[in-house]
C-alpha cells in the first residue's frame, strides 16, 4: 500500500508540473488537447503489423518534454509503468499468430511478435502523449478544454471527480493499511478477515471523505463549473501549433517516415 | 444589519442510523457577536454547525440566516454569507496548489481573474501563509493547512464565520496567531472548541450543548464560573480560571 501511496504522490507531482511556465505551458489548453487527440488517432490507426513507421512519432513527446522543461527521468518512469500492462495485452499474439515474417539471424520473427511489439510501442506513445499533456496543462485545464470543445459538462465534471477520488481513496488506503500494519506487531500473516474488514472500512471512509470534500466545495459556491487563473484564448500561436503538428502526424501516418528517412540517407550517400 | 443574524429554532437532527444528535436546539446570534459552542465529545456540535450552511437538512425545526429561512432556494446566497471552516483541513483543501485552492471560492463567485489574484494574495498575507502560494496543500504541516483552510473561507468575504475546533492540532505559536487573526475579524463568529482558554479570550458568549440540547447560554465568564454545570456537562474550567497549582493562589 505504501508504494501505491507513493505512486499517487507522484501523480500529484504530475499535476504540479503543470504550474510551470514555458511556451508550451502558456498555450491554450484546447490546442494541446486537440494536438494530443490527432497524435493518438494517428498512432492507433496504423495496422497491427506496423512497427518501424511508429518510431518517428517519438519526436513529438521528446520535443514537447524538452521545450516544457519536464524532468525526463520522471516522465519516463511514469510511462514505463504501463509497459507490463501492454505486454499482458499483446502476450498471446506470438502464440496464435505464427506467420513467418523474416529471419533475424537464427530467430524466426513471426507476425505475432511484430504485433506484440507494435502494441507496446503504441501504448508507450499514446500514454506518453497523455502524461505529457497533463504535465504541461494540468488535469483541471484538460477537463475545461474538453468542455470548451463541446464535451458535455456532466462528463467533464465526472472525470474530474474521478481523478480527485483516486487521491482520496489511496490516501485513506495508506492510512488504514498503516494502522493495520502497526497493530499487527510485525507478524506476516495478518489474516484474511482483517483484510476484508479493512477493505470495507476503506470504501466507507472514502465515501464519507469524498462527501466531506464535496461539501467543502459546495460551501465555497461550487456549481459544477471549474475556473482557472490562466486566461488564454485560441490565437494564431495555437492555430500554428495544432496545424503544424497535425500536418506532421498525418504525413508520418501516410508515408513511412522511417523508410523515407532511410531513403533520403541512402539517396544522399549514393 | 439584520442580515447577519443566525436564528435556530427547535432544531432536531436524527441521523439515518437512528442516532438523535440534536434534540431541540434554540438560540439566536446577533450581528458581530462572537459565540463559542462547547460540549463533550458527541454532544452534537459538529452536527449543529453542518446545519448552518445547509449541508444537513433538519429533521425538524428551522434555521434562519439573516432575513431568510434556510431553504433550497436561499442556499446559494446563504453559502456565500456563511463561511465554514471544517475540523479536518484535509477535507477542505482539494486543489493542486494553495493558490488554486484559495481562488476556488472567489472564482465561483464570478469575480474577474485580476481581482481573484489580488484577493488570494491579501488573505494569504492575512493568515501568514503568503509564502505557501505555489505549494501543494498536501505537503503542508498541520498548522499551515489550517491557516490555508481559513484563507479559503476568508477569500469569499463571508459575513458569518463558522469554525469547527479551529485550534485543534495547532502548536502554541500557531494557536496564538490564529487567535489574533480571529480577534481582528469584525463579523459574526461561531466556533466549537475544547480549547476553553481560547473561548475565554475570544467569545463573550458561550452556549453549552449537552446530549443534543442547549444546557446553558450566557456570558462566558458566568458559565465558566458555574462548576456544577460544567461537571454535569463533562467539561472543566479553563486553566486560566483555575487556581495556580504551583503557588496555590487562586485567580
Ligand atoms: N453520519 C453520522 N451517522 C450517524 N451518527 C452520527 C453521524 N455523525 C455523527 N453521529 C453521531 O451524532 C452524535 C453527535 O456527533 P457530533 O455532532 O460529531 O459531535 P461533536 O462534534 O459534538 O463531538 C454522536 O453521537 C455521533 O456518534
Ligand atoms: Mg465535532
Amino acid at each position: 500500500m505504501r508504494s501505491i501511496d507513493g505512486a499517487v504522490l507522484d501523480l500529484k507531482r504530475l499535476d504540479l508540473l503543470a504550474t510551470g511556465d514555458s511556451s508550451i505551458h502558456r498555450l491554450d489548453a484546447r490546442a494541446k488537447v486537440l494536438t494530443t487527440f490527432v497524435f493518438i488517432v494517428s498512432v492507433v490507426s496504423f495496422n497491427r503489423y506496423e512497427f518501424t513507421a511508429l518510431f518517428p512519432f517519438f519526436i513529438y513527446p521528446v520535443v514537447i518534454a524538452s521545450l516544457a522543461n519536464l524532468p525526463g527521468g520522471y516522465i519516463i518512469r511514469k510511462i514505463s509503468m504501463v509497459i507490463p500492462f501492454a505486454f499482458v495485452v499483446g502476450m498471446l499474439n506470438p502464440l496464435f499468430d505464427r506467420a513467418l515474417f523474416f529471419h533475424l539471424g537464427p530467430f524466426a520473427v513471426t507476425g505475432g511478435w511484430i504485433s506484440c511489439a507494435s502494441i507496446i510501442i503504441r501504448t508507450v506513445l499514446t500514454v506518453g502523449a497523455a502524461v505529457i499533456l497533463v504535465a504541461v496543462t494540468g488535469f483541471l485545464s484538460v477537463c475545461q478544454a474538453l468542455e470548451r470543445l463541446g464535451t458535455p459538462r456532466t462528463f467533464t465534471v465526472q472525470l474530474l471527480f474521478l481523478y480527485r477520488y483516486i487521491f482520496v481513496l489511496t490516501e485513506e488506503g495508506a492510512r488504514a493499511s498503516r494502522a493495520r500494519e502497526l497493530r499487527s506487531c510485525g507478524r506476516k500473516g495478518l489474516g484474511l478477515a482483517s483484510f476484508g474488514s479493512l477493505i470495507g472500512h476503506l470504501l466507507i471512509r472514502t465515501w464519507l471523505r469524498a462527501e466531506r470534500i464535496h461539501m467543502a466545495m459546495l460551501a465555497r459556491g461550487f456549481t459544477g463549473e471549474f475556473h482557472s487563473r490562466q486566461v488564454s484564448g485560441f490565437g494564431w500561436r495555437e492555430l500554428f501549433y495544432v496545424a503544424g503538428w497535425s500536418a506532421l502526424f498525418v504525413a508520418l501516418r501516410l508515408e513511412n517516415g522511417a523508410q523515407w528517412l532511410g531513403g533520403l540517407v541512402t539517396g544522399l550517400l549514393s | 444589519m439584520s442580515h447577519h443574524i443566525v436564528a435556530v429554532k427547535h432544531l432536531q437532527h436524527v441521523y439515518a442510523d437512528g442516532t438523535v444528535a440534536l434534540q431541540d436546539v434554540n438560540f439566536t446570534i446577533h450581528h458581530g457577536e462572537s459565540v463559542a459552542i462547547i460540549g463533550a465529545n458527541g454532544a452534537g456540535k459538529s452536527t449543529l454547525l453542518l446545519h448552518l450552511n445547509g449541508y444537513l437538512i433538519p429533521t425538524a425545526g428551522e434555521i434562519r440566516i439573516g432575513d431568510f429561512p434556510l431553504t433550497k432556494k436561499t442556499l446559494p446566497e446563504i453559502r456565500r454569507t456563511v463561511g465554514m471552516v471544517f475540523q479536518d483541513p484535509d477535507d477542505q483543501l482539494f486543489m493542486p496548489t494553495v493558490f488554486d485552492d484559495v481562488a476556488f471560492g472567489p472564482f465561483n463567485l464570478g469575480l474577474p481573474v485580476d481581482e481573484v489574484k489580488q484577493r488570494v494574495r491579501d488573505v494569504l498575507e492575512q493568515v501568514g501563509a503568503a509564502h505557501l502560494q505555489e505549494k501543494p496543500p498536501y505537503h503542508l504541516s498541520g498548522g499551515e493547512k489550517k491557516r490555508v483552510a481559513i484563507a479559503t473561507v476568508l477569500s469569499m468575504s463571508p459575513d458569518i464565520l463558522v469554525m469547527d475546533e479551529p485550534t485543534s492540532g495547532l502548536d502554541p505559536f500557531a494557536r496564538r496567531q490564529l487567535i489574533g487573526l480571529l480577534k481582528d475579524f469584525q463579523h459574526t463568529r461561531i466556533f466549537t472548541s475544547h480549547d476553553l482558554d481560547m473561548v475565554l479570550e475570544l467569545c463573550q458568549r458561550t452556549i453549552i450543548l449537552h446530549q443534543g440540547v442547549v444546557k446553558a447560554d450566557g456570558p462566558t465568564r458566568e458559565i465558566f464560573g458555574n462548576e456544577a454545570l460544567l461537571a454535569e456537562c463533562r467539561l472543566e474550567k479553563p486553566l486560566s480560571m483555575q487556581g495556580c497549582p504551583v503557588c496555590g493562589k487562586g485567580k
